[in-house]
């Protein structure tokens, strides 16, 4: 039992260098397992699409089921909150969200790397969401865009403070998008790690520890089942904010 | 208090804000089931809303838990 391997959650966040790839300007570059798993992320996402739309029939396959039942769920989801017009963002916001199911559900793989439990993945594709937002507010409104930050019928001497809330809580979407997902994803694998560590743990302690074992096995598969709702739903929470934030974008008196 | 004393006890205290975070879930799906079961023809295009608000609600409770995890590890 001592001799054992301590428990260790937070080994499975390591990024490794699988091929390093020089230094740009005293920054080591390098393909490392995150850039693997991005990669595979994307295979993943066009082989899927290009053979699910492949058959091109009518009424469609099972295949082609799936691939249409995925478009129109982020479709319908943009034309109610965008409307119509916003289509155009479609493909936008369409990446994404396949992009991050992905990410989310090849980490729920055993040995898999979740990607986006980096906050730099995170954070990253969050920048991403918010400046699209700051420019298409800058080319759809022109100067005009900061009347966001000046809400209709406000008293002129509470203007300034007003103002002063909804520019810091604008800025505050980007930090609560990346963190979100970042912390959904973090807390959900260790959480994963400890309880299947306690199995082992418990497991190696003779005919009692073993029976013992059976209650953190149970709790390992519903969290793991609880892990796969989460994957998704935070999938579409941000697919939806970045929908709400171009709503912003678009119109902005409110 | 030396300082590592210090910031495990503040990651403890920080999970205090999940337990907070739990109540404001709770809120929301209570709320959804109640209304659900006085209109139950309006409850299922109401669900998706449900599920944003309730994964906005939980956000800020994993807010706190990276906190603590900043704290301890």
């Amino acid at each position: 039992m001592a001799a054992a391997d301590k428990v260790d959650p937070v080994h499975q966040f390591i990024v490794n260098d699988l091929i390093p790839l020089g230094h740009v300007a005293d920054m080591k570059l390098a393909f490392q397992n995150s850039s693997l798993f991005m990669f595979v992320a994307v295979a993943l996402i066009v082989g899927f699409l290009m053979i699910g739309t492949k058959a091109r029939k009518l009424v469609p396959g099972r295949l082609q089921s799936v691939v249409e039942m995925l478009y129109e769920f982020i479709a319908g989801t943009v034309r109610q909150v965008l409307g119509e017009e916003g289509m155009k963002f479609f493909p936008f916001v369409f990446s994404l969200f396949t992009f991050i199911l992905t990410l989310n559900l090849l980490g729920m793989v055993p040995y898999f790397f979740t990607v986006t439990s980096q906050i730099a993945v995170t954070a990253s594709l969050s920048i991403l969401v918010i400046v699209t937002v700051i420019v298409v507010g800058f080319v759809k409104n022109g100067p005009g865009f900061v009347k966001l930050f000046v809400p209709h019928g406000v008293p002129m001497v509470l203007l300034p403070l007003i103002s002063l809330i909804e520019v810091i809580s604008f800025f505050a979407r980007p930090v609560s998008l990346s963190l979100r997902l970042f912390g959904n994803m973090l807390a959900g694998h260790i959480v994963l790690k400890v309880f299947a560590g306690f199995i082992g743990t418990l497991g190696a302690m003779g005919v009692f520890g073993v029976i013992g074992a059976i209650a953190p096995f149970l709790m390992t598969i519903a969290i793991t089942a609880l892990e796969f709702l989460v994957a998704f739903l935070q999938a579409f929470v941000f697919a939806v904010l970045t929908c709400v934030y171009l709503k912003d974008a678009l119109h902005p008196h409110h | 208090m030396e300082a590592d004393a210090a910031k495990l006890l503040g990651a403890g205290i920080a999970c205090l804000g999940m337990g907070l975070a739990a109540i404001g879930v709770g809120n929301i799906f209570g709320n959804f089931l109640a209304g659900a079961l006085r209109n139950p023809s309006a409850a299922k295009e109401q669900f998706t809303n449900a599920l944003i608000g309730a994964a906005l609600a939980e956000g800020l409770g994993i807010f706190a838990l990276v906190i603590a995890f900043l704290l301890v590890l």
